[in-house]
């Protein structure tokens, strides 16, 4: 059996390579620069949204370095 | 060939059982594959038979497999052999190839040429959060934009709370190397796994005095340790990763399994969710070098890339869904474009030679943070494949580098036994 068995599970091995391939083969695809095009409209459209990239001011920062109390 | 070949059989349990065949259904090379996790340990067991008969053995096994009859009955035409079989799947990659090379007519960088160079960031370390004992592995946002998870090789996870450094809960598992953690949606729970094989569910306490740790819940089980998690839109799912090589999703409630993944070949280092609230698929990557996205309901791997020569440790999505970076061993992070189907940037310079652990992107997806085991974190443009900065501070290894929800800070997890926070 085992002889057997291990054939028989390379073999089961290689159709299901296969099939997935088969199934990768199938995707729909879009052209590099229409889907570029995309991700560059993305950035653009939400860099003004994003902190890190921008910047945001000091009063609005909960992480700003703690300034101290003066008590008069 | 679409009948079901073992209607009419009549499966038992026990020490060995035969599966009889009415005639009409027994063509050569019949083979009947077992597979299902058994009721006692999660192995999924193919047993394979002999040519010409069907037995099969469940000794010690539980009754719940499933028996499903493998494409060897369904698709073994005349002459299909195992070397015809290697001959058509060489084929098939190299098709693969060209039909993904026809549609590349542009690079990414060429696109964004115009589009105006990164303004320099001032980013700084603002919170260095200290309290592990040992080195911190992973780490995860809350919601709220202010609460932290932690995980470290001590066993202890920390929740928090970033603005004030206080640590609001800590939890102790049984094992060392906790390597994924991960705050639920609600905020009112983490996720915790590593060595142990497990993956546990903690519900956190407003009261202080509670021992968070006794409320503890197993919900994953791997065969091999847990190497990423997290929750999906609600706190009822849990998606996990292993070293066994598979992701699973399991219901938190009941710990039932609900759905496998299986495709890596070997073990899967790291996952994302894509971003959308109706978002099905996730992508995961791994030691076999390989990103793979995969849809979350039928347990399909829909696309494929293995542009990388190492070990995957860290996968994220871009925010809109449409593509996620990679990050590897190899030294480089690399891009890939859903929709296009390929590698659409890689993020390398000659003078970065260490292993890449982990990535996370900006807001917008203009910035794409690395933390590498060098003990720097390169922040590269997205769109000029340039790196723009370089931040420093900690002392060993990178593990982990997350943005927070609302994109103001940088959370970065290291070897160093500490995290650090950073912001502009």
């Amino acid at each position: 059996m085992s002889n057997n068995s291990a054939t028989n599970s390379s073999l089961v091995i290689a159709q299901k390579a296969v099939k997935q391939l088969r199934l990768e083969a199938s995707v729909r695809r879009v052209k590099v620069s229409q889907a570029a095009a995309e991700l560059k409209t993305f950035c653009l459209q939400n860099a003004h949204k994003d902190p890190l990239l921008t910047g945001v001011p000091s009063s609005d920062n909960p992480f700003r370095p703690p300034k101290s109390c003066v008590l008069l | 060939m679409s009948q079901d070949p073992l209607e009419g059989c009549r499966i038992s349990a026990g020490k060995k059982s035969a599966v009889s065949l009415g005639k009409a259904l027994h063509p050569p090379n019949l083979l009947v594959v077992v597979e299902g996790t058994c009721g006692a340990c999660v192995a999924a067991s193919p047993v394979s038979a002999p040519e010409g008969s069907c037995s099969y053995n469940v000794a010690h096994h539980h009754l719940c497999v499933c028996v499903r009859v493998c494409m060897a009955w369904q698709g073994l035409q005349k002459g299909e052999t195992l070397a015809s079989l290697k001959q058509e799947s060489e084929n098939l990659r190299r098709k693969l190839e060209e039909e993904r090379g026809k549609l590349t007519d542009v690079e990414l960088h060429q696109v964004a040429e115009k589009v105006e160079t990164v303004a320099a960031l001032s980013i700084k370390t603002r919170r260095v959060l200290k309290g592990h004992g040992n080195k911190v592995l992973s780490m995860d946002w809350c919601k709220d934009k202010r609460r932290l998870v932690s995980s470290s090789q001590d066993g202890k996870v920390i929740v928090w709370d970033a603005f004030t450094l206080n640590k609001e809960h800590g939890i102790t598992l049984p094992c060392t190397w906790v390597m994924a953690c991960a705050y639920a949606p609600s905020g009112c729970a983490v996720a915790c796994g590593g060595l142990d094989n497990k993956c546990s569910v903690v519900p956190l306490s407003l009261d202080r005095n509670e021992n968070v740790t006794a409320k503890k819940k197993s919900v994953a089980m791997h065969t091999n340790y847990v190497s990423g998690c997290s929750f999906t839109n609600s706190d009822m799912q849990l998606l996990t990763s292993s070293g066994d090589g598979t992701c699973a999703l399991w219901d938190v409630e009941s710990g039932q399994l609900l759905q496998s993944f299986h495709g890596h070949t070997a073990d899967v280092l790291s996952l994302d969710l894509a971003p959308s609230e109706t978002g099905n698929t996730f992508v995961s990557g791994g030691c076999d070098m390989k990103a793979n996205v995969w849809d979350m309901r039928s347990g399909q791997n829909i696309q494929s890339f293995d542009n990388h020569q190492s070990d995957i440790n860290c996968v994220k999505y871009y925010p809109s869904g449409d593509a996620f970076a990679s990050a590897s061993d190899d030294a480089t992070c690399r891009f890939y474009d859903l929709r296009a189907d390929r590698e659409v940037a890689v993020y390398q310079k000659d003078s970065i030679i260490f292993g890449a652990s982990s990535v996370d992107f900006s807001l917008s997806g203009r910035l794409l943070f690395a933390g590498y085991n060098d003990y720097t974190i390169n922040v590269w443009d997205v769109l000029k494949g340039t790196r723009v900065s370089v931040l420093f501070g900690h002392e060993n290894r990178v593990s982990r580098v997350r943005v927070s929800p609302d994109g103001t800070a940088l959370c970065s997890a290291s070897w160093d036994n500490t995290l650090r926070v950073s912001r502009t």
